[in-house]
């Protein structure tokens, strides 16, 4: 019996942002300095959106943090800063770039920054003392975030133990902690891919443009489609071909992959959501594929 | 009115086929993509085994493929044209109780499973009144492994018996039971009906989930709204109370008192995400405006004025134990009520319950892990308390470690056993 009832929340779509705005307002009471990681994706803008809509009229209480891989797609970049000046929201960014030039990170052989954010974000986590960190990950997103709890307590090297978990009952969520541990919440854990693309139309959600299907210049790699940018090219034996594509994650540009795909409206990406039989990831993450537990190991160390 | 959306927990013992029953759902209802089975199919391959282990599909952590157990919950999506299910799947394991409470705690139902070889274990006796003591509104049992005893009509009876009978003891009501007989390996009445099973005209698993009704206990204590946040903006004077509705619906014009303090006030804007709205009810986030200027936090209770619950210092209450370490007389924990958090004693254990037999040890020594038991309990600021049987929201409560931090039990004020225990 969730508490959110069902007399008046009837559609899944109400009673899913009921719960999300339900765990907003908690983080809001239970923290004194919560921060939510936004990254001009689609999942984090929906986080944002909610945000909004849980504290409206006020300005939702939280600081957004972005960890910048230096491999972001500049219109996602354009995207996320346009979202913190029409909300007037504060934004902290976490350049991975100073992390690597300082040598505190050093970069990987196959160039992949994604899994090198997990450093900068808990030296930012705690040089700015935030006690709550909120995501947008998602249960649906991969098998070991399916064992996520809503509220999850990081130790103070920042590190998910699976194994020692909280029980998490009904709707009342435990945020203690102690002095240098601090809390990941995840307040859309039981939306979809789908469920965050009906959110997206329902609400009228702008999106960075490289969601919905353009023409682009791509190589293939490992079976994915990726595009050329600061992070590097095709190698000498990839060849680079013209195709009409979309992103259907945003992320680090070295290891998100392009889908095919003419869907150029949320209505066309919602029934190519529906038609497709591959995983979000699946299709478009080189970083979880490479091992059986690749993001269970990522989160274990204190990855979002 | 019949919601669009199910939360299911799933719960068996070990290796009476649960993950195969929910790799089966998931792959009969297409809800499994390619790249997944692909994953499962190279992982199978690697390992050595014949055939692609399902259950690979949901056990997700490195110790779980490796010890070929589930430890912790999984949460799992699917859908069919008629609903949208939201599975926990937990455990089997008797060590990790707790997770399954976690699952069972948001549940509109329950498929419990058991080998039909074994029938009714000790297990399955446990789940039940875990299920019952939460309140877990509706329960099916999955006889499996149906295919290893021929199909026979005789011991799917009389396992169904068994389970009707030790369901109806602890309260569950006729009407909230049913049993499906089935083969999870090869699909018999898990999504499409078997011809091996002739005898039998019931649903499908899949059929009964599709159409069960997700709730049927009504809340009737009257307007609860814990208050979560105050919206304060200094420029305008706007002050509006940030929570989620627990029980009963609001309108502007509506008398409430605000608990602990006791204070009267008028409801004048009932605010939500999308605007003032004329009425809002169970479930919705609003933000209420009050006609008077009061010292509200959060932490208190906006309740109908007409229907106000009493504050007790004191309360009677069942606890399921969670912890490695026993529960004794004169713990001091500390205790979640809503959105308020207090100082707790407990300074008598009442009874303890054995779910085996369904009979109670008056003043047990202490509860363990898994335990389930009747306390009293004593708070530092006397809370509004309802029953749980009236309204779960308001009804339930965690105990903390002060310490540590980690939760202990899920309480629940009242006898949330008494169909079993006798005493209210």
């Amino acid at each position: 019996m969730s508490a959110p009832a069902k007399e008046k929340a009837v559609t899944g779509i109400e009673q899913l942002e009921a719960e999300a705005i339900h765990v907003l307002r908690e983080v809001a009471g239970e923290f004194d300095r919560p921060a939510l990681l936004f990254s001009g994706g689609k999942d984090s803008t929906v986080l944002v959106h909610l945000a909004v809509r849980a504290f409206a009229p006020i300005a939702p209480p939280f600081t957004l943090v972005h960890v910048d891989t230096g491999h972001n797609f500049p219109e996602v970049l354009q995207f996320r800063d346009d979202i913190v000046e029409r909300f007037g929201l504060r934004l902290h960014v976490a350049e991975v770039q100073d992390w690597i030039d300082r040598g505190a990170v050093k970069e990987r052989e196959d160039g992949m920054r994604n899994p090198l954010q997990t450093v900068p974000l808990l030296d930012t986590i705690t040089e700015q003392k935030y006690d709550a960190v909120i995501g947008g990950g998602r249960r649906d997103e991969e098998r070991s975030r399916a064992k996520e709890r809503i509220f999850s307590v990081r130790d103070s090297f920042g590190r998910w133990d699976p194994r020692r978990q909280r029980v998490e009952l009904w709707n009342l969520y435990n945020g203690m902690h102690s002095p240098g541990e601090h809390v990941r919440v995840f307040p859309i854990s039981n939306w979809t891919e789908l469920d965050v693309w009906r959110y997206v139309r329902k609400h009228d959600i702008e999106l960075p443009p490289l969601y919905f299907a353009h023409s682009r210049e791509v190589y293939l790699r490992d079976g994915m489609w990726l595009t050329s940018g600061q992070w590097g090219g095709p190698a000498e034996d990839e060849e680079t071909v013209e195709k009409t594509v979309r992103y259907r994650t945003v992320g680090d540009g070295s290891c998100t992959g392009a889908v095919e795909s003419d869907a150029a409206t949320v209505d066309d990406i919602i029934a190519e959501i529906k038609a497709s039989r591959l995983t979000e990831r699946g299709a478009s993450r080189a970083d979880d594929r490479m091992s059986e537990a690749a993001m269970e190991d990522r989160k274990r160390e204190g990855y979002f | 009115m019949t919601s669009d959306l199910l939360r299911l927990v799933t719960a068996g013992s070990v290796d009476d086929g649960k993950s195969t029953l929910v790799g089966r759902l998931l792959y009969d209802t297409k809800s499994v993509l390619s790249d997944q089975i692909d994953a499962v199919l190279r992982s199978s391959e690697e390992r050595g085994l014949d055939n692609p282990d399902l259950s690979l599909l949901v056990d997700g952590l490195r110790a779980e493929r490796e010890q070929g157990i589930t430890i912790d919950v999984a949460y799992r999506y699917f859908a069919t044209s008629k609903r949208t299910f939201v599975l926990a799947d937990t455990p089997g394991h008797v060590h990790y109780l707790r997770n399954t409470v976690t699952g069972a705690s948001t549940a509109d139902h329950a498929v419990l499973l058991t080998d039909a070889r074994k029938g009714v274990l000790e297990q399955t006796r446990r789940h039940l009144a875990v299920m019952a003591m939460l309140g877990v509104p509706g329960i099916t049992l999955a006889v499996n492994k149906l295919d290893l005893v021929d199909f026979s009509q005789e011991t799917y009876e009389s396992v169904r018996a068994e389970f009707v009978a030790h369901a109806e003891s602890l309260g569950f009501r006729a009407e909230q039971i049913t049993t499906v007989p089935m083969s999870a390996l090869a699909g018999d009445n898990v999504v499409t009906r078997s011809d091996r099973t002739p005898w039998y005209d019931g649903p499908t698993l899949l059929e009964h989930l599709e159409t069960v009704r997700p709730d049927e206990r009504g809340c009737d204590v009257g307007l609860r709204v814990p208050v979560q946040y105050v919206l304060r903006d200094g420029s305008t004077d706007y002050r509006a109370y940030a929570g989620q509705i627990a029980a009963g619906e609001v309108r502007p014009g509506d008398e409430v008192v605000v608990l602990p303090a006791g204070t009267r006030s008028t409801v004048t804007v009932v605010g939500t995400p999308d605007g003032p709205v004329d009425e809002a009810g169970v479930g919705q986030p609003v933000a209420l405006t009050l006609s008077d200027d009061l010292p509200i936090s959060r932490g208190d209770l906006i309740a109908a004025a007409d229907r106000v619950p009493e504050l007790a210092a004191e309360v009677t209450a069942t606890v399921c134990w969670l912890a490695e370490e026993p529960l004794r007389p004169g713990a001091r924990v500390l205790l979640k009520h809503g959105t308020r958090t207090t100082k707790c004693r407990v300074p008598s254990l009442s009874t303890r319950f054995d779910e085996q037999h369904l009979v109670l040890e008056r003043e047990p020594e202490c509860l363990e892990l898994n335990d389930i038991g009747q306390v009293r309990l004593e708070v530092a600021d006397a809370l509004p308390f309802d029953s749980y049987t009236d309204c779960v929201a308001t009804g339930a409560f965690l105990l903390i470690d002060p310490d540590g931090g980690d939760t202990l039990a899920a309480g629940q004020v009242g006898d949330t056993l008494s169909a079993v225990t006798g005493d209210a």
